[in-house]
């Protein structure tokens, strides 16, 4: 493995020296872009619980009740709505503010069923 | 709104218990990276001109060498970091406070061992291991001190910690409300050195980078613990390009502007191996591939053991290196980071290496270039392209998760080729693995500063408007968690160390507040296993707990070792109990001059008994030194080894007012004996009244006067004036002036 990886580097290194230092350092950056790109598209189009709990942090929801509320909209399969969005979506179905949902969500987490259903 | 706390006062200790108070009101006055302000035509200080420092310090304490020249402190161009993680902030931020003091203005705290594997915010204030517990109520209390030291010496200090685990973006958006300056973030680095799946890794980032940005979070990234995990650190330079590259454009498509992103870039070789031919082609390499980007000059911790000299001049050699090519920021790293986790006063030599490293080579590059053409072009040609290779072989295999499930990173190999010793992880393996999930069509987060797609409701551009705003906002929305441990917790350690800190109680510490460490220095005439064990009962004989020999130099196979054993004592020392001698308050110099004119003061001196020494005495006399004859004192010196009759009889002839005698020999007690005997001839002469008499040398103290009959008597460190002050005094006393 490692004497074909040494060939390979060789045939590379051979087209690598006819390049100046400035094209050098253009292929560098463009590669790891090459690199980092579809990764930033995973990124963009995927979340997490703790992506969505830092969410319901700036949404002034502590991190003891963060973890439950979380948690509990994953259970029932609502993550990917956003957890924020699953509050304020409560919140405005309840009239009530979107820390209130929070509770209402740790206290009982049917209040979650059919949430999105009706709209 | 936040009482503001009274300015520090600089001889006062910092009042921990006050700053724990009203933490729940606490907002950080500022938020954001700061850099030191460089005038770009130098700074004047004393009598030099500097090329490469930044403004000075409203209070400082210089190198010790300092006091020769003004008291002048230049402050190196670059921000300086100390790491400070004891595992007890109210403790660390004490020595927080002592490194400012000393120039450094980036302060590092180190999380608690395990919390990146914590699946969330940690509260309150428990004590950590290996670090500090981050939680909102630890970097309140740390900033608001902080707030107040950086009034204290007059310049920003930059707060810093971890964006790393799996709670990333929790942590991100902590840090941002409550204005952490500067952060570690780097999804290599979970993925390698953390084992977290590498997906979860990467997603978390880019919302944690998003964060970081909104609040001008500076960071910087983890490659350089490839070089301290390596076996050969030197040989995966191309790697530590890779890495670099990789969290470099991750943070730029992350949206982080390229100011905010730093290269933690260590030297990676070390003496006995020819450092330069390593570190500099690399240093050069990595400059110029990333010059849009800033540079953390970091000191190689991988070959630093238990000598604390050792690790000082291997970062002297470091900051050399930052200096012949570039750092934005200068890290430090403690000398006794080998052998223990840091002590207080090696924060502060830490940063003393630095200081006095820059101070000395300031304006270097105007003098000197590197040369860029010959082996170190070739050296530096030579690692970019393994690196792009590096690179080109990434993609071919698949990509970055590809490369990492095949082992290519943390090789101990200089690429291409491998030792098959690389850290491979797997997409479905580590901590949280699995837990990424797609986000659905109309997926909505309705806060600042959120990466990705958003599907915000209509109308809405401000993404919080939604909500009525968020805590990046307005911070009035955090709310705050005080303790959730009765036990394990700040104010409970407080108690048990309040008559340290606050009562007249006294014990060393080099951690903790009386945590009761001392070292102990010796060198044994014995080989390395006798010596140690010598060591260690010489320790416990001397009272100390719990002895260990923490560094061991062979000075010779048979002939002896120097050691270092550190040990607790268990005592404590009283205040009260302790007798501090009254500081002499100096006669002021227009004072001194006119009594010396007005008795036309003149004084017979020289070196008594069987001893050659001169110099000292030559000091205290000569103008040349600030001597006695600098404020008008007429003197005879009669040499050295001179009899004390030959002294009584010269000060009779000249009709001197003084004798000053230097004494340095203090076998068999002669020092006391001639001052004895020299009152004694006086007063024999019937002269006692009419002269003063002074003794000085390297054995004398000032509270010998007493017992040796002599009207003043003086150690090391005696100057000129110390001498006529004190003969004036007594002849005011006796009416003559």
């Amino acid at each position: 493995m490692t004497d074909e990886r040494i060939k390979q580097f060789e045939v590379r290194h051979e087209r690598l020296k006819t390049l100046s230092d400035d094209e050098l350092k253009a292929h560098f950056w463009d590669l790891c872009y090459q690199v980092v790109d579809p990764i930033i598209d995973l990124a963009r189009t995927h979340t997490s619980p703790s992506i969505e709990r830092s969410i319901l942090l700036r949404m002034g929801i502590n991190s003891a009740k963060s973890h439950g509320i979380v948690d509990a909209i994953h259970q029932a399969g609502l993550l990917g709505k956003g957890a924020g969005h699953v509050l304020l979506k409560l919140s405005q179905k309840l009239d009530i503010d979107v820390k209130a949902a929070g509770d209402a969500i740790l206290e009982n987490k049917e209040v979650l069923n059919g949430l999105f259903e009706e709209a | 709104m936040t009482k503001k706390m009274q300015p520090l006062d600089p001889n006062k200790k910092l009042d921990i218990e006050a700053i724990l108070e009203n933490l729940e009101d606490y907002r950080p006055p500022r938020k954001g990276w700061t850099w030191r302000v460089v005038p770009e035509e130098g700074v004047d200080m004393g009598p030099f001109h500097y090329r490469d420092m930044a403004e000075p310090l409203k209070r400082s304490i210089g190198l010790p060498a300092s006091k020769y020249f003004d008291n002048i402190d230049p402050q190196p161009k670059p921000v300086v970091t100390t790491e400070i993680a004891s595992g007890r902030f109210e403790d660390d931020i004490r020595r927080m406070r002592m490194g400012a003091w000393h120039g450094a203005d980036h302060l590092m705290v180190i999380r608690h061992t395990g919390q990146s594997h914590i699946d969330g915010l940690m509260e309150g204030t428990p004590e950590g291991v290996g670090g500090v517990p981050i939680t909102r109520k630890q970097i309140r209390a740390s900033r608001k001190a902080i707030d107040l030291i950086e009034e204290e010496v007059g310049r920003p200090i930059n707060f810093h910690s971890y964006v790393s685990g799996v709670a990333g973006p929790e942590v991100a958006v902590l840090f941002a409300e409550e204005g952490i300056n500067g952060a570690h973030q780097d999804p290599q680095y979970n993925v390698l050195y953390r084992n977290i799946n590498m997906y979860r890794s990467f997603v978390d980032a880019a919302e944690a980078k998003k964060v970081m940005s909104s609040a001008g979070i500076f960071q910087i990234d983890g490659a350089h613990n490839a070089n301290a995990t390596a076996k050969a650190g030197w040989l995966v330079m191309p790697e530590l390009l890779v890495q670099h590259g990789i969290n470099c454009a991750y943070s730029v498509r992350s949206g982080m502007p390229k100011d905010l992103i730093g290269l933690s870039t260590v030297p990676p070789n070390s003496p006995p191996a020819p450092k330069f031919w390593y570190d500099l082609p690399y240093a050069v390499a990595l400059r110029e591939i990333f010059s849009d980007f800033k540079m953390r000059a970091q000191q190689n911790t991988r070959y630093i053991e238990s000598s604390i000299e050792e690790a000082i001049r291997t970062h002297t050699i470091d900051t050399i290196i930052s200096m012949l090519t570039s750092a934005d920021i200068q890290s430090t790293i403690t000398p006794d980071e080998g052998r223990n986790v840091p002590w207080h006063y090696n924060n502060i030599r830490g940063v003393q290496t630095v200081k006095q490293t820059w101070a000395a080579m300031d304006g270097l590059n105007e003098m000197i270039q590197i040369k860029r053409d010959g082996p170190l072009g070739d050296m530096v040609r030579d690692i970019k392209e393994r690196a792009v290779a590096f690179l080109e072989e990434i993609l071919e295999v698949g990509g970055y998760f590809a490369a990492v499930e095949k082992g290519f990173f943390v090789d101990s190999a200089q690429y291409p080729e491998r030792s098959g010793d690389g850290i491979a992880r797997q997409g479905d393996g580590g901590v949280a693995a699995g837990s990424i999930i797609e986000r659905d069509p109309d997926y909505l987060a309705p806060v600042c500063a959120h990466f990705g797609d958003n599907h915000l409701p209509d109308g809405i551009t401000h993404a919080c408007d939604a909500i009525g705003g968020c805590t990046l906002c307005n911070p009035d929305l955090i709310t705050y968690i005080d303790e959730f441990d009765p036990e394990d917790n700040v104010h409970k350690r407080l108690e048990k160390t309040w008559d340290y800190r606050k009562g007249n109680l006294i014990r060393p510490e080099v951690e903790w507040a009386g945590d009761g460490t001392v070292l102990v220095e010796m060198m044994i005439p014995e080989n390395e296993d006798y010596a140690r064990e010598a060591g260690l009962e010489i320790a416990r004989r001397m009272g100390l707990e719990d002895p260990q020999v923490i560094n061991l130099m062979v000075l010779h196979p048979a002939e002896g070792c120097f050691l270092e054993v550190k040990g607790q004592v268990t005592f404590d020392i009283d205040r009260r109990d302790l007798k501090i001698p009254e500081k002499v308050v100096l006669l002021s110099e227009e004072e001194i001059r006119a009594a010396v004119k007005k008795t036309n003061l003149t004084v017979v001196a020289g070196t008594v008994g069987e001893d050659e020494h001169s110099v000292g005495l030559r000091e205290i006399l000569d103008i040349k030194h600030g001597g006695i004859e600098t404020y008008g004192v007429k003197y005879h010196y009669l040499g050295t080894s001179v009899p004390i009759e030959k002294m009584v009889d010269a000060a009779i002839e000249t009709g001197s007012q003084a004798i000053l005698i230097s004494t340095i020999i203090s076998h068999g007690d002669v020092h006391r004996i001639n001052m004895r005997k020299l009152d004694e001839l006086c007063r024999e002469k019937g002269i006692r009244d009419k002269v003063v008499l002074i003794a000085g040398g390297t054995q004398v103290s000032a509270d010998m006067a007493a017992e040796t009959g002599m009207d003043a008597t003086f150690g090391r460190g005696c100057k000129g004036i110390n001498v006529v002050d004190a003969i004036v005094k007594v002849l005011k006393e006796r009416g003559v002036v």
